[in-house]
């Protein structure tokens, strides 16, 4: 291992810093695939594998894949939950892998809905 | 590799003795099993504090926190929370006397009235992983102070943080360091005592055991300041795990050259040892632990010279304690200002206690000075098992003292708590409901002391041996008068001439005790009784005949047959033969074992 100097901090940070923004529940974005028994036979895996390869081979570090269970909607199942920080939350609907990478294009990276596959901005009111 | 999840599991000592690990191969051979190892990363942390509560798994991103972990557990836990994401509510804490389990860590009191700073790390990261320590700012106030500092300002920014020895004693950290710096030689030392001896305290193992990095950089920075080239690391032998990370963390910081020669180019050498000490009490105390080093008896000496300016091998050595240089990074990195506006006029800062006894959520937590008893017994300690009435709080171990309940508003710092009879010490906190008795505590850390005291100065070996003999005899019902004039005369002559903080400390549980729960000494020695019913020779048990059935339960279960009578009538209990282990009281199902 060769030694470090100061401005290398930095850099061995960056190569962790998706992980370090999880573990603290931190990030730009925050996407929920929605995991019931419906989502999964429906192929929730693939969309959430989908999501998590985009993270991967692009890079991105400040957004944060996280799973939930049914959202109450089983016929439009795979469903995702897309929160950016500040925006109210869009769900989408009836996805597949592919539907997937361009919500993270357009939506997750770009900060545009996309509208066709959207079922609604905002989350239900919990009490 | 991005996973969606890491599943933070606890591998602190407590978590371990509890079967962590055993959990730690099931999560892993579970989520094998249902081939989620590319979504969910299982990381080895340090304590998360709530000790009692172990094993601890808390999942991020989202911060659920679990509890009491069994293996059995675990496929359920993988199958509905990391499979279909449906945290599992019955694996969640629930606060006491409620029924409504709190999902996430964040929300619950104990750590949501805490606040870390020389625990920052703790859950955050694997231990074993100098990159994550990095990650979280690691080694960047080191980088600060080599490159843009001269040594001086390092010594001015600790002075005007206002912080304070973390150890026991208190003394101004900046100021140590200062008086070392001005030491003249060419070869100085600094030393982190993790020597940490007191019944019930594991604060210094924690810090270790969850942010090892943590305290190389801050010795690193202390020894730029002071001047010196070498350090030891003196870590008691019976906290394997905290020695073995620590190795792992020196072995890191030497490949990466944060430590060794050149340290980050910058030109300053800074070498480190760890130091396994063989455990005896009085190694806390920084002569004896000097001592120890240099492979001579651990015996204490007196002071002047001051090891400032003459300690191990002769040389300047500054001594602090792990908790104190855990702190100085961060000091460092947000500034002397940031940090001298937490805490009191006096006490700057946090302080991490082992709040222990009896308390519900026992455990580490790390609060800003001038925080109230209260707050730390009830919001963040969760209040007394049982509903039981508190008693006393019991701070600084064997050399601290007793706060009575009637001062539960006080706050937490240094000068309060010597106000009262007690100390900050090292930071143990021992809850006492009104189940205990006092004089029995006070005689079992007299116990405590007599037994580790080195025995180098008279005064400390003889007097704890003398005041024991007579918190001994009120214990079993031969106290006279005269003896707590006694107790007190000879507690202040133990304190003024002992040598070391050992014996000039001892005496406190006993003073402490004299001084806020008299009439409890005064019951025993008078009146023959202890209002408690913990001194075995000042009770008796007897059986209530109106609420006995005569079920037979407690003369089945008596280990001296000292219970008679038949079935449906009421028992009866012979003196003669009754040893006082209160099995009976245990086991009657109506109340009908009377104690008095």
């Amino acid at each position: 291992m060769p030694k470090i100097e100061p401005g290398d901090l930095d850099e061995i940070g960056e190569k962790i810093k998706r992980t370090m923004l999880l573990r603290e529940g931190s990030g730009r974005a925050k996407i929920i695939v929605h995991m019931g028994t419906c989502g999964i036979a429906a192929g929730a895996r693939t969309v959430m594998k989908a999501f998590l390869d985009e993270i991967e081979s692009k890079g991105v570090k400040d957004v944060i894949i996280t799973i939930s269970s049914c959202a109450g909607l089983c016929s439009r199942e795979p469903m995702a939950t897309v929160e950016l920080t500040s925006e109210p939350a869009v769900k989408y609907v009836d996805l597949t892998a592919e539907k997937a990478r361009r919500i993270f294009e357009e939506h997750v990276l770009g900060g545009r809905i996309v509208a066709e596959y959207a079922l609604a901005a905002g989350s239900e009111r919990t009490l | 590799m991005e996973y969606r999840a890491n599943a933070m599991i606890c591998t602190c000592t407590n978590c371990i003795s509890n079967g962590s690990l055993q959990i730690k191969e099931a999560l892993e051979a579970e989520i094998r099993r249902r081939e989620l190892e590319s979504d969910i990363l299982i990381v080895p942390t340090g304590a998360s504090g709530l000790c009692v509560k172990g094993p601890i798994l808390v999942v991020q991103p989202d911060g659920i926190f679990y509890q009491r972990l069994k293996k059995d557990d675990i496929p359920r836990l993988v199958e509905e929370h990391f499979l279909k994401g449906r945290p599992v509510k019955e694996l969640m804490y629930v606060p006491p006397g409620q029924e409504v389990p709190i999902p996430e860590l964040r929300a619950i009191p104990f750590f949501k009235d805490q606040r870390l700073i020389a625990l920052r790390n703790r859950g955050m990261i694997d231990p074993d992983k100098i990159e994550e320590y990095i990650a979280r700012d690691g080694y960047k106030a080191l980088a600060k102070a080599l490159k843009t500092m001269k040594p001086q300002d390092v010594i001015a920014t600790i002075k005007e943080s206002g912080l304070r020895g973390r150890g026991g004693a208190g003394f101004p950290t900046g100021s140590k360091w200062e008086l070392c710096r001005k030491s003249r030689s060419q070869l100085k030392y600094v030393i982190c005592n993790a020597d940490e001896g007191d019944p019930g305290a594991f604060m210094d193992r924690s810090i270790i055991e969850a942010d090892p990095h943590s305290i190389l950089e801050g010795m690193t920075i202390g020894a730029y300041a002071i001047g010196a080239s070498k350090g030891y690391i003196y870590v008691r032998i019976e906290y394997p795990l905290a020695i073995e990370r620590m190795e792992t963390a020196v072995k890191q910081a030497y490949e990466y050259g944060l430590l060794g020669k050149d340290i980050f180019g910058l030109g300053f050498d800074f070498d480190v040892d760890i130091f396994r000490g063989a455990g005896a009490f009085v190694c806390g105390e920084e002569t004896s632990l000097i001592a120890s080093i240099e492979g001579k008896p651990p015996e204490p000496r007196i002071r002047p010279p001051f090891p400032a300016e003459s300690g191990l091998w002769d040389k300047p050595t500054n001594i602090n304690n792990v908790e104190t240089w855990a702190n100085i990074p961060v000091i460092i990195n947000w500034g002397a200002k940031w940090f001298s506006e937490i805490g009191t006029e006096t006490s700057k800062g946090t302080k991490v206690f082992s709040l222990a006894g009896n308390i519900n959520n026992a455990g580490l937590v790390e609060v800003p000075m001038g925080i109230t008893l209260r707050e730390i017994v009830y919001d963040i300690g969760g209040g007394i098992p049982g509903d039981k009435k508190l008693k006393a709080v019991q701070t600084g171990g064997p050399s601290g003292g007793f706060i009575p309940a009637h001062l539960l508003d006080m706050p937490v710092d240094y000068e309060r708590l010597r106000e009262v009879g007690a100390i900050m010490g090292s930071g143990g906190m021992i809850v006492m409901d009104e189940d205990t008795c006092i004089v029995d505590i006070a005689k079992y850390f007299l116990e405590f002391t007599n037994d580790e005291s080195c025995g180098k100065c008279t005064a400390c070996r003889e007097g704890s041996e003398v005041l024991l003999k007579i918190l001994n005899k009120i214990c079993s019902g031969h106290g006279e008068e005269t003896d707590l004039v006694m107790l007190e005369e000879l507690g202040n002559a133990v304190r003024d001439a002992s040598m070391c903080g050992l014996g000039q400390t001892l005496p406190n549980p006993i003073l402490s005790t004299l001084l806020h729960f008299k009439d409890e000494y005064e019951e025993h020695i008078r009146n023959k009784r202890c209002p408690a019913k913990v001194c075995k020779a000042l009770i008796t048990f007897a059986i209530d005949k109106e609420n006995c059935t005569g079920c037979l339960l407690c003369a089945k279960k008596c280990p001296q047959q000292a219970i008679m009578g038949e079935a449906k009538r009421p028992h009866t209990i012979d003196q003669d033969k009754c040893i006082k282990c209160g099995v009976c009281l245990d086991v009657c199902k109506f109340d009908a074992v009377l104690v008095a």
